[in-house]
């Protein structure tokens, strides 16, 4: 009897001490969109590449404001323009004590276009990679056609696996843990498919030591769920904070937020494609007009001009979002200075209209996903009472993500609202939503509205060729200057990443998104 | 008895062969899944390989005869966002699903039983309209709304119960369940209680009418001139015939139960079965929802067959073979 008792006292006793360490030994952090697998090349998708980024690493990284970083290679340069050749970091070994080499970095370049029933693969970094020659152990030159300087850019997707230890490994392999060994901060612990990944710190890591020696990697998506886990404790950290919970825990004493400017970008695409009737236009008595209103700068730069985005940023974001006339935020490489977001003028944008022959403007339907951005459907509602005041009489159809996108890539739409998460380049937004579209090049896959502009396709052709950073910089300004003056798109707003965690932590939010565990790390006592 | 579960068995198979149909018309009429699972910087050359690599590029009715072929081997497909067999995926969440929705039908008996003969014995006591009051909420509260108000309350507020998530499970037959710890019994109160609301009320109801109906009967008359105590009269006489309806009806629940369970589970984020599909349907992960359906749908006439055979225990008159 005596003996029981004194065991529950222990028992009882080591676990008060385990909780009053626990908050600097373990964290407990839940994330609001499921991870699909821990294969890091099966999926391209920002959970999947959060977690990809905690057991992996790449050879080139990306900082918080998702500038490259030395990551496995120390160093990299082009030695002539179509060669690229990468300096690789010395003494790295995977978890299971096998050594990183560049033979290790041949052979991840060649499994990233074989992965079994991939859904989206990482194989557009590597395509443009037609040579792999090993100099000695830890350098690697990459041969491309012609000069690429897109390369440490590309890479800084595609993370390094194991030749020895990943030969086999399939992606099941990596789902049950048993090759989910890289060279990354964390090693898995156990993973429970779409409900939470177990971590352990990597001592022997060779970069800045993760905080905690624990990590519970949850999944909840459900939003109000997720706040209220944070509230009650369960968990100290979550990510994707809805905005109508922002007031309330900017007032919460338990609770401290960190945010960032981020590279989603908010837009509205336009029928490019059709000279002729566009499917959701018509005049104000409901009949087709038999040319697209759309096709004329003119009423493009009315629609633009009669958005208050200042209005719906603050009104339906809350704030978590900046006003854009452009595809990249500020201090982001290639992002144009002096392109503000239009200040809303809806005089000027009657005045447009009429000049454009339509003094009374039209009829139109804005389609929009109710699934997909942080509010979306609000958005597009919003906008659409903007363009009505202008006399543009505007009907929202507001529907889910997996009906919507179809249509859209189908160009079924006059005007739609969506997003677009660019890599921090110029050249990645300008390829893929205003080039013209070309499955040969590959450009202009996310064109949906199908703009096409001969001369705006040469500028991105010359800067996709040229090596120099300073010159490339230019090119793309200049490029990203024509798309918005000619309004290819009308962007709305760029997206503020938020998360909140317990007092007592404290986090490096990221412009790209992703949330890792080696970014939390207890606040510094006060 | 033979012919009877041959026939249910043939029946069986119908319905599932017309659900997969429908199903792969319709996900095809929703959408691409490639569209949706692509990541947006693909090109047009990675676009084509992912459409071929998920098979999506043949025609539907060649999809759906490769898929008929392999199922006939007992192959239901790779998930398209897994890549792990359909099948294993939802077995693996089966548990989690399973003891939350015997945990409801638990909340729900022994809630629901009592109140239900409290209030049919006394009709017209303010208990009783209490209790009927109370069961009309349990009908018209939206689930999401509740489970919301609960974790609001008990798990925000009190601080009593953790709020969400499947806490410590054990291993028992190579499957994980969470009711064998004090932990994971914590986790489930509030999930099972939540998904239990509406079949509580669905129980007071039924019972309560049951109960009703019954005392009216000659055979309480009977029992009741015959002198035996109000004990006896309701425990034994009562309670036996309108256990018959109960049964019917909380088994057919069961079934739903299962099936839907997805608003609580993504609630309480409880890793069952209902936050897969709900996670697949929003991916148009087809082989997840067929293999999906195709299990409830099973799950549903086997649970019929259970309900028929326990009718037959339970009313003497009930003969199955000259049923249906």
């Amino acid at each position: 009897m005596n003996r029981w008792i004194r065991a529950a006292g222990l028992a009882a006793a080591t676990a008060f001490a385990a909780s009053g360490t626990a908050a600097a030994q373990n964290l407990t952090m839940a994330v609001g969109a499921p991870v699909t697998s821990l294969d890091p090349h099966y999926h391209q998708l920002s959970p999947n590449n959060a977690v990809a980024d905690m057991i992996f690493d790449k050879l080139v990284n990306t900082d918080a404001q998702a500038r490259l970083i030395p990551g496995l290679a120390t160093e990299w340069r082009a030695v002539e323009p179509g060669l690229w050749e990468f300096k690789l970091r010395p003494g790295v070994r995977f978890h299971n004590g096998s050594e990183f080499t560049a033979e290790d970095v041949a052979f991840t370049f060649q499994r990233v276009p074989n992965v079994p029933n991939s859904p989206s693969s990482f194989a557009i970094y590597t395509r443009p990679i037609r040579g792999v020659e090993i100099v000695d152990s830890h350098t690697i030159r990459l041969r491309t056609d012609g000069p690429y300087p897109l390369m440490p850019m590309g890479l800084s997707n595609v993370r390094i696996l194991d030749r020895e230890t990943h030969q086999n490994a399939t992606t099941e392999d990596f789902n049950s843990g048993k090759a989910a060994i890289g060279t990354g901060p964390w090693r898995v612990v156990s993973h429970r498919n779409g409900d939470r990944i177990e971590f352990e710190r990597n001592d022997t890591y060779w970069g800045e030591r993760p905080a905690f020696q624990r990590v519970d990697y949850r999944m909840i998506t459900n939003d109000a769920a997720r706040t209220a886990a944070l509230l009650a404790g369960d968990v100290e950290f979550i990510d994707q904070v809805p905005t109508s919970d922002l007031a309330k825990l900017r007032r919460d004493q338990r609770v401290a937020l960190s945010e960032t400017t981020g590279l989603r970008i908010i837009y509205i695409g336009l029928d490019h494609l059709r000279t002729d009737a566009s499917p959701f236009i018509t005049d104000n008595d409901g009949k087709p007009i038999p040319r697209n209103p759309l096709k004329d700068l003119r009423v493009r730069r009315a629609l633009s001009l009669a958005i208050d985005r200042q209005a719906i940023v603050s009104r339906v974001m809350e704030g978590a979002a900046t006003p854009a006339g452009q595809f990249l935020p500020e201090g982001i490489y290639s992002h144009v200075p002096s392109l503000p977001a239009p200040r809303p003028d809806p005089e000027a944008a009657k005045k447009l209209l009429a000049e454009a022959g339509f003094p009374n403007g039209f009829r139109i339907q804005l389609n929009s996903p109710n699934d997909r951005y942080i509010n979306d459907a609000r958005i597009a509602q919003a906008v659409g009472q903007m363009w009505t005041r202008i006399g543009v009489r505007t009907a929202v159809e507001a529907q889910p993500w997996t009906t919507f996108v179809g249509r859209a890539g189908k160009q079924e739409f006059s005007a739609f609202l969506i997003g677009w998460g660019s890599n921090p380049e110029g050249s990645h937004p300008l390829r893929n939503l205003v080039a013209t579209y070309d499955r040969e090049k590959g450009w202009g896959a996310s064109n949906r509205g199908r703009y096409s502009n001969p001369e705006l396709d040469r500028m991105i052709e010359a800067a996709l060729k040229e090596m120099d950073d300073a010159k490339r910089e230019k090119l793309l300004q200049d490029a990203q200057r024509l798309a918005m003056e000619d309004v290819a798109i009308i962007p709305l707003h760029i997206q503020t990443n938020i998360w909140a965690m317990r007092r007592g932590l404290t986090h490096t939010p990221r412009a790209d998104e992703l949330t890792r565990a080696q970014d939390i790390r207890p606040a510094p006592a006060r | 008895m033979t012919v009877f579960l041959l026939r249910r068995l043939m029946q069986a198979a119908l319905v599932v062969l017309a659900m997969s149909v429908l199903v792969f018309i319709g996900v095809y009429a929703i959408g691409d899944p490639v569209e949706i699972l692509i990541s947006p910087d693909a090109d047009q050359i990675e676009r084509e390989r992912a459409i071929q690599a998920l098979g999506l590029d043949l025609p539907l009715w060649q999809q759906y005869l490769v898929f008929l072929v392999k199922a006939a081997q007992g192959d239901l497909g790779n998930s398209f966002v897994f890549n792990e067999p359909a099948l294993q995926l939802i077995l693996q969440r089966m548990p989690a699903t399973l003891e939350l929705a015997v945990g409801a039908t638990f909340f729900a008996l022994l809630v629901g039983l009592p109140l239900g003969l409290y209030a049919g014995l006394r009709p017209n006591s303010p208990v009783s309209k209490g209790i009927m009051a109370g069961s009309i909420l349990g009908f018209s509260l939206p689930t999401f709304w509740v489970g919301l108000m609960l974790i609001m309350v008990f798990a925000v507020q009190l601080g009593w119960l953790p709020s969400t998530g499947r806490g410590e499970t054990v291993e028992v037959l190579g499957m994980r369940w969470s009711f064998l710890t004090w932990d994971g019994i914590q986790h489930m109160i509030m999930p099972a209680f939540n998904l239990s609301l509406f079949k509580i009320s669905l129980v007071i109801r039924l019972t309560r009418a049951g109960v009703r109906e019954t005392m009216l009967m000659d055979y309480v008359k009977f029992a009741r001139a015959k002198g035996l105590s109000p004990a006896r009269v309701t425990f034994v006489h009562v309670f036996k015939n309108i256990l018959i309806p109960v049964v019917t009806v909380v088994g057919l629940e069961f079934g739903g139960t299962i099936a839907f369970s997805v608003v609580t589970e993504s609630v309480f984020a409880w890793p069952g079965m209902g936050k897969l599909i709900i996670d697949s349907i929003n991916v148009l992960d087809r082989p997840v929802i067929v293999a999906y359906l195709m299990i409830i749908v099973l799950m549903f006439i086997t649970i019929n067959l259970i309900v028929d055979l326990t009718y037959s225990v339970l009313d003497p008159r009930v003969r199955l073979e000259t049923r249906s």
